[in-house]
């Protein structure tokens, strides 16, 4: 398989740049600076100097033991997102995009969020960096992590509800690169994930692949040997490309991205592109998007406001027609029933995006044999979801 | 093969005139609607009419053009219904129609069909805001054959490069974007506006039409002292939707487009 993505930002038939002129220059000054910086060793030293000393990596990859004993299967290690400063795998590509905005003289960013992760992460590198912060949110999703919205605010930003569509991460983003086209000469846009246009996906997954960097390095350190199966919850699928990039030519290492089934495929209530989707083009990217035969993008259902999004990340597309990588879902029961098992095993509470992944590996681990390892990413943590699961269970806090 | 739109700025030019360029959601409120508001328009003194394609998640548009979408996709509006329209209006009228259509509903129909069936039914021209020339591949063979002309748009941050880039290939007329921002902005340099026209006229052959942000009378006729055409928007959706209960609809409409042309024609020179 050859480097993706090209010149175009295409994976395969996947990617491009599907935005107004408006965007044009300014994504191809962010292409040619990105490529500055990828080769500039100040910005590399720069960038690792907040991971480590600000976000707090290398994050651990730890051995769940009882998870392992009580499932049966193979041995299942979590690579550690949730313990980055704010909570989840999010801030390694707000950092890196802060310091790119900075270069570029930009003293305005703008960013989209759904679960509010990529918001908070946002938001705080704002404050760090003394850069004016305007985060999008659909009003869907401010109210199911009403938290995470006070949290923006508590660190300076400024939080504006976008009241169209379906009022969650899709009608964000369209609100995001709206803000961006107007006010683009001073403006730089954190995109949160790896969607959006050229060089986006390209640039958040290498941000990003620090995650799989360092789980390689760990697992060889602790077994001695790789993986046989890494699995990762795909919403955009900044997490997943993030875990499986360093990992794509080891040929031997089964990568599994897991969708929001939300309340089954079957019930169209869902965010499981790669079950009911077919390729597209939405936000400035071709890639497998929910959409009806009109080419309208559908609506979409799930439990983590994170995974609920119509279309994903075009890598992961590529990823998918090539064999390289496989796609799965799961419910947002099932999603809750992975949470109760991990908080009460492991004492660690997943966000509910990666109790996607930790309901997969419930199904797989224990068809496994106790000699193989799987690697989840457990992306985030659940701080941020627990007054949704007190609603959802009936309990006033 | 000679095309409407190139034939309307030819006359035009001859007359001394600048090009109307109205822009009405089609299904909003309904097709049956469109149908008549683009007979009235041309009646108005419309030039080239453009014609929304309803898209579930327009990321060029401002809430106006955002609340049509949504206005036309609830009763059932798309290509599969516009075409019989234009099919329809083909036999009333001869005005050249471009249609505006983000690019997952024509890549959705297939490029190929698409441009076939939209020429078969009477379109002229093809605006996509979200294909920028760089990403139009799969769209310019098809269109060639059919004989569909591609516009392309160009943006106050376009560069030197960009510009000659897109200038040269657009076809019919360049649409450029009097504003860095969303359709039904507010306008602001109309100056500006004219400096950058003149760089893009002096690399084209085709004529350069703005849009973005031409609001009133007073907007349209500063902008056609400075460009070939002028393209009206959100404005015009704003009348359909203020008046959409009511029978007298169109003719507000057709009243308001007509305060447009005089302003127009009263602000050019005398040449006839």
């Amino acid at each position: 398989m050859s480097s993706v993505p090209n010149k175009q930002g295409r994976f395969g038939a996947y990617g491009g740049r599907y935005v107004p002129e408006t965007l044009m220059p300014a994504l191809l000054e962010l292409e040619q600076e990105y490529a500055l910086v990828k080769k500039d060793r100040a910005f590399q030293s720069e960038l690792a100097y907040y991971l480590k000393h600000y976000v707090g990596r290398p994050t651990s990859l730890y051995f769940a033991q009882r998870l392992t004993k009580r499932l049966g299967g193979a041995k299942i290690y979590l690579k550690r997102e949730d313990l980055c400063h704010t909570g989840a795998h999010k801030i390694n590509n707000a950092i890196g995009q802060g310091l790119l905005a900075q270069r570029m003289k930009k003293p305005r960013i703008i960013a989209e969020t759904g679960a509010g992760q990529h918001g908070v992460a946002t938001a705080t590198v704002a404050a760090m960096f003394g850069l004016q912060c305007e985060i999008y949110m659909g009003t869907e999703d401010m109210q199911r992590q009403a938290l995470n919205v006070f949290r923006m605010r508590l660190l300076g930003s400024t939080v504006t509800g976008v009241d169209a569509g379906s009022r969650t991460l899709k009608d964000a983003i369209s609100e995001a690169m709206r803000d961006w086209t107007t006010n683009i000469r001073t403006t730089h846009y954190i995109l949160g994930s790896v969607l959006g246009a050229h060089p986006y996906p390209m640039m958040i997954r290498d941000f990003q692949s620090i995650i799989g960097r360092e789980a390689r390095r760990q697992i060889l350190a602790a077994e001695g040997r790789l993986p046989d199966c890494l699995i990762a919850c795909v919403g955009g699928g900044s997490n997943a490309i993030g875990l499986f990039h360093a990992f794509i030519k080891d040929k031997k290492v089964k990568m599994i991205g897991v969708e929001a089934g939300g309340l089954g495929v079957a019930s169209g209530k869902h965010a499981a592109r790669f079950s009911g989707g077919k390729p597209g083009v939405l936000q400035g990217t071709m890639t497998y998007l929910l959409q009806d035969d009109d080419g309208q993008v559908n609506l979409t259902h799930s439990i983590s406001a994170g995974l609920d999004y119509a279309a994903v990340g075009p890598e992961h597309s590529y990823l998918r027609d090539q064999g390289r990588a496989e796609y799965t879902s799961v419910t947002d029961d099932e999603a809750m029933t992975a949470f109760d098992l991990l908080a009460r095993e492991e004492g660690i509470m997943p966000a509910l995006e990666s109790a996607h992944a930790i309901a997969h590996t419930i199904k797989v681990a224990a068809k496994m044999k106790k000699s193989q390892i799987l690697v989840v990413n457990l992306s985030g943590r659940g701080d941020k979801d627990v007054q949704q699961i007190a609603k959802m269970r009936g309990i006033a806090l | 093969m000679t095309f409407r739109i190139d034939r309307t700025f030819a006359r035009l030019r001859q007359a001394g005139e600048k090009a109307l360029i109205a822009y009405v959601m089609a299904g909003d409120p309904s097709l049956k609607e469109t149908e008549e508001l683009v007979v009235e328009l041309e009646r108005a003194g419309v030039d080239i009419i453009e014609l929304g394609v309803p898209f579930s998640d327009p990321i060029a548009d401002g809430p106006v053009i955002q609340q049509a979408a949504e206005r036309a996709l609830r009763n059932g509006t798309s290509l599969r219904t516009i075409f019989p329209m234009i099919t329809r209006l083909r036999s009333t009228t001869q005005v050249p129609l471009v249609l505006m259509a983000y690019y997952n509903n024509v890549y959705a129909f297939g490029p190929q069909r698409f441009c076939q069936e939209a020429v078969q039914a009477g379109v002229d021209g093809l605006i996509v805001p979200d294909m920028p020339l760089d990403e139009a591949g799969l769209f310019r063979g098809p269109a060639e054959a059919a004989g569909l002309q591609l516009i392309f748009l160009l943006a106050p941050t376009s560069t030197a490069e960009r510009r000659t880039f897109v200038a040269r290939q657009s076809q019919g007329f360049v649409y450029y974007v009097s504003l860095t921002g969303i359709t039904g902005a507010k306008l602001r340099n109309v100056a500006d506006v004219g400096k950058n026209v003149e760089k893009i006229k002096k690399i084209t052959r085709v004529p350069v039409a703005v849009g973005f942000g031409v609001a009133t009378p007073e907007d349209a006729a500063n902008v056609a002292a400075i460009a070939d055409g002028v393209i009206v928007g959100s404005a015009i959706v704003k009348q359909i939707a203020a008046h959409q209960q009511k029978p007298e609809m169109v003719k507000q409409v057709g009243e308001f487009v007509r305060s447009l042309k005089t302003a127009m024609r009263a602000a050019q020179p005398k040449l006839r």
